[in-house]
């Protein structure tokens, strides 16, 4: 990787309603008062945070996967496509194949064995991207359509659109999914720094060590970032000393944070404490910038 | 035997703390499942012995037999997942990237490639603080949550229900939309829906309706912290209404949820306001789902 | 008529299984004959993924006139069968195969 090239940061938490949205949307705004700053995200089931990024949307580009489709005349009905299939998203019924999309896990298996060219590849919607844009915020996210029950495929063609359209923007923030199973996996692929939010709750401590298990066996460079401080327990803290965690910054616990954010405001311009924690943020961000 | 399973669709709505005070409430009335293996929860909770573990299995993995490996790297070539790469001369492959897809065992000019089954986690069946058994789930990193070790543990605690004739299986669903939460809801009697009255949260309260009305399945609603934005509170309880879910309760946003977990103890353990709201709720539940 | 059910046993007091995909066992009842078949549907209850459409090719297989289940099966599974001319009657949740059978003659149960 060139010096050139985007630094990416994710933002990722082993649980949801850490405040990932509130970190991801807040950091984004904040970070593009000073330059060229795009927040992706990557969370495709449940995309927020267009909620909180009031910028004008420029345009939506449908996202396809690729799938096989049956061509009724070629086929000689001889199986091998739905044997072949270890998904069970093409089935044999009697004298029709059937191709289920949203099983399908496009390893082009069916297609390329079939002895009769009966099962092209075609393209099948996934879901959509949408381009937002907002002086010198960039915005885009991703979008599963629903019932479409496999989030990989459309994080990694989404990481391939920031990497190719705003290559020229130096920073990159990724918004990802909750969790620890493949969908976070994918989405912190070949990213350099990971932000992981939690709150300081027994809750909030079992899912970030779940977090950085999984940060740790993908040999990623990660810090910590508690929310709500003081609203529970000391234990992420002790927890993040004794593993030698850095805690990068803290977000205290206020009901006005919450009320704020319940009508979908950014919170960072009101409220010194979070503007704060942005600032702490930015400046480990800016090292992993400059030792790269 | 009745199953209420409990949703939230976005993350940190009180979904767990909520099963865990009605896991509570329904002592050993109830079986116990924790369907949220992505990030399970409920153990901090109800305090399970962990008695019986058993490894999962899920989906298959190709391995590569290097002795009869030629270094031809058709499989590479064939792979659509990048799963394998050439490693100081010999083929490897990364598990991570790795579908199981078969292809490449497939393709193999030399039949050096067989699929195993892929280690996917560990399923616990426990006896928790209150005495009722419980069956939780821990996935490994970076699996796959396909549905089906939440499939395992359902079936699981429906088997114990059967077994120990109990009448009714709690559950604590997955979060998303995706394949777990289906999987989670498979033979559900009930769902109940925890939200809060955020913009994120009622946009992900819509899709998780959604879903689950393609199942016909029964549903109700809990507005937790209600109070954070008593006018977005509304726009919960109108959507509600006109989407044809029992509207169940409206709990106030409460420190006490907070003290309990930190005491690894469920609000209905303690003395607040929420208390009595959960416990009127399940009253409620238990009146219309045990009749 | 050969009439279908998920069944979570093998006899005519078991349960209807709530799940299409990943019922525990088919049951066939052959009105003609009054016969019961049974069929283990154990393997598929395990895959990993598919359990729907793979239990819809079964049933392809099998070709009963009327199935009889809990939930229903999910959109692909129900496309699937949509392609096979069954009628499919759904909501038959904590009934036994008789009870809901009943239900299916008095035209108490809802068809998909």
């Amino acid at each position: 990787m060139t010096s050139k090239s985007p630094l990416k940061i994710a933002i990722a938490s082993g649980k949801g309603g850490t405040g990932k949205t509130l970190l991801s949307t807040n950091l984004a705004a904040y970070l593009s008062q000073f330059e060229p700053t795009l927040l992706v995200d990557l969370d495709v089931e449940e995309p927020n945070d267009a909620l909180f990024i009031n910028a004008p949307l420029l345009s939506t580009a449908n996202q396809h996967k690729m799938i096989p489709v049956w061509n009724e005349q070629e086929c000689i009905l001889c199986g091998k496509c739905a044997r072949v299939c270890k998904f069970h998203a093409v089935v044999q019924l009697g004298r029709t194949i059937s191709v289920f999309n949203q099983l399908c896990h496009s390893c082009y298996a069916c297609s390329e064995l079939c002895p009769t060219n009966a099962l092209p590849i075609q393209t099948h919607k996934m879901g959509e991207t949408r381009f937002f844009e907002k002086g010198n915020l960039s915005f885009i996210e991703s979008r599963l359509v629903v019932g479409e029950e496999q989030a990989v495929p459309l994080i990694n063609k989404t990481h391939s659109i920031a990497q190719q359209k705003y290559n020229h923007i130096k920073t990159h923030l990724l918004d990802c999914p909750p969790g620890t199973s493949c969908p976070v996996v994918a989405a912190t692929k070949d990213t350099h720094y990971v932000i992981l939010v939690t709150e300081p709750t027994p809750f909030g401590l079992n899912d970030l060590a779940l977090a950085v298990e999984t940060m740790r066996q993908l040999g990623k460079d990660f810090g910590v970032v508690i929310n709500r401080e003081g609203h529970g327990n000391s234990s992420v803290k002790e927890y993040c000393q004794r593993e030698q965690i850095p805690v990068i910054a803290s977000i205290p616990f206020q009901r006005e944070i919450a009320e704020l954010y319940s009508t979908g405001q950014l919170v960072y311009s009101t409220i010194p404490a979070v503007r704060q924690a942005l600032e702490q943020i930015a400046l480990v961000i800016k090292e992993k910038g400059a030792k790269r | 035997m009745k199953e209420v399973v409990i949703l939230s669709g976005k993350g940190g709505t009180g979904k767990t703390s909520i099963t865990g005070a009605f896991a509570v409430l329904a002592g050993q009335q109830a079986i116990i499942a924790d369907c949220d293996v992505d990030a399970a929860n409920m153990h901090l909770l109800l305090a399970p012995d962990f008695a019986e573990k058993s490894d999962f299995y899920s989906g298959e993995l190709a391995v590569i037999d290097s002795n009869k490996c030629t270094q031809c790297g058709i499989c590479a070539y064939k792979c659509r997942f990048g799963a394998f790469s050439l490693s100081n001369g010999t083929y490897v492959l990364d598990p991570l990237s790795c579908e199981g897809c078969g292809y490449c065992q497939i393709t193999c000019p030399e039949g050096a490639i067989s699929l195993v089954p892929r280690k996917a986690g560990q399923v616990f069946v426990s006896t928790t603080k209150v005495g009722s058994t419980m069956v939780h789930a821990k996935l490994d990193i970076g699996a796959e949550n396909s549905g089906k070790l939440v499939a395992k543990v359902k079936n699981s605690a429906q088997e114990l229900a059967k077994l120990k004739h109990k009448e009714l299986v709690v559950v604590d669903g997955s979060p998303g939309i995706g394949c777990p939460v289906v999987s989670s809801l498979a033979g559900a009697s009930y769902v109940v829906l925890v939200t809060e009255p955020t913009v994120s949260g009622l946009h992900d309260l819509e899709r998780i309706a959604g879903v689950i009305q393609k199942f016909r399945i029964p549903m109700g609603c809990i507005i937790n912290k209600f109070d954070i934005n008593p006018e977005m509170s509304n726009q919960i309880s109108h959507f509600i209404s006109s989407n044809g879910i029992d509207y169940l309760a409206s709990i106030p946003f409460d420190p006490s949820f907070t003290k309990a977990m930190a005491e690894a103890k469920t609000i209905v353990e303690t003395q607040s306001p929420a208390k009595l709201i959960i416990e009127e709720v399940w009253a409620t539940l238990t009146k219309k789902l045990i009749n | 008529m050969k009439i279908a059910f998920t069944a979570v046993g093998t006899t005519w007091d078991s349960q209807i299984d709530s799940r299409f995909g990943r019922t525990e066992f088919i049951v066939i009842l052959n009105e003609e004959t009054q016969q019961l078949e049974v069929i283990d549907n154990s393997a598929v209850k395990n895959e990993a993924h598919g359990a729907g459409t793979a239990t819809a090719q079964k049933m392809y297989e099998l070709k009963p006139d009327v199935l009889i289940t809990g939930n229903g099966p999910g959109d692909t599974a129900a496309t699937a069968l949509k392609n096979l001319n069954m009628k499919i009657f759904v909501d038959a949740h904590n009934l036994t195969l008789e009870q809901a059978y009943n239900s299916y003659k008095n035209g108490s149960l809802k068809q998909l």
